[in-house]
């Protein structure tokens, strides 16, 4: 079988060729992605249900969250979405050094985001501005303050659990970039993590204003 | 041989895109402190939709590929479209049916005793 022995390493039996088993990779991926826009659709649902309920208290209530260190949030997270494509350009054109440069600065980028998260959500906790409940803050005017804060630590929690999964499989293709797992003919999994990072980017350029910059 | 097809992005377009969209982060943030009154969210889902879009056809390198994958994704751009107007349609049009109003959750919340 000559077609069987010319098959490259990384190549599946069940595809025709490399082009076909990457195509369908990047489709799988894709309809993951589009679980997880719906996954996270419905907070943005059940925000504009709030929102429009109480445009008043949530216009209170955003400005008690820090409009610089959500900036600084959302430039770190750009910046690390720009070296996440850098990394994958890089193995496309072979280059392995620079590859795993890219990486790291990803994963730093990603760890600076949720030491920031991590600043934002103790002061949080220490104000009592916390959801449903637990919400103990007295400083917020209008009817029902805490939705807010739900809604801000639903959304904020999941998209940072979402950065912290991306920080874990990020580590890994770094791990597998280092073992030489990957060349211009083979790098499909750090191209998949590239597309599940630039869509957690994607998800925090909407929160950043529809929870820091109201009004 | 497979891979030779691949379109290989200019490091000048991604550092343009990156820059751009900071850019963009800087105007929205900027905006933010200036009233448009009901404008404000149309302006700052403008232009988050909009880096969205840089991010999507550059870094998501939809631009360049096969475009099943972006009707996936409008795919779900649609259907979060549906969930949301609709729910907004009910939501905000419920008081024309029977009469609603705001009113607190808990009473006995913590924050109304005063």
């Amino acid at each position: 079988m000559a077609i069987a022995t010319t098959h490259a390493a990384h190549l599946q039996n069940h595809y025709a060729d490399s082009e076909q088993q990457r195509e369908s990779a990047k489709l799988g991926m894709w309809i993951f992605l589009l679980t997880e826009v719906l996954l996270f659709g419905g907070l943005f649902v059940t925000y504009g249900i709030f929102r429009a309920w109480y445009p008043e208290m949530f216009f209170n209530a955003h400005k008690h969250l820090d409009v610089l260190l959500g900036s600084v949030n959302t430039i770190v997270l750009i910046s690390s979405s720009v070296t996440m494509a850098l990394a994958i350009r890089s193995l496309q054109v072979n280059s392995k050094q620079h590859a795993i440069m890219f990486l790291i600065l990803t994963l730093l980028f990603a760890a600076t985001f949720m030491v920031i998260k991590y600043f934002e959500y103790s002061h949080k906790i220490e104000l009592g501005q916390l959801p449903g409940r637990m919400y103990t803050y007295t400083g917020v005017q209008g009817s029902n303050p805490h939705i807010f804060f739900s809604v801000y630590f639903a959304m904020t929690a999941l998209h940072g659990l979402h950065v912290l999964i991306g920080m874990i499989v990020i580590g890994w293709v770094l791990y597998r970039t280092i073992k030489n797992h990957f060349s211009h003919e083979y790098y499909t999994p750090v191209e998949m993590t590239g597309l599940y990072w630039h869509l957690v980017d994607m998800i925090w350029i909407f929160l950043f204003p529809l929870l820091y910059l109201i009004g | 041989m497979a891979q030779n097809n691949i379109h290989i992005t200019p490091i000048k377009t991604y550092l343009a895109v990156g820059f751009g969209l900071l850019v963009l982060t800087a105007i929205t943030v900027g905006a933010s402190f200036i009233n448009f009154g009901t404008f404000n969210v149309t302006i700052a889902l403008t232009i988050a939709s909009i880096k969205a879009v840089l991010v999507a056809f550059f870094f998501m390198h939809l631009f360049w590929d096969n475009k099943l994958y972006l009707i996936v994704f409008f795919a779900s751009l649609l259907f979060l479209t549906i969930f949301l107007t609709f729910t907004m349609f009910d939501t905000t049009q419920r008081g024309a049916i029977y009469e609603e109003k705001a009113k607190p959750i808990r009473n006995e919340a913590p924050i109304y005793a005063k």
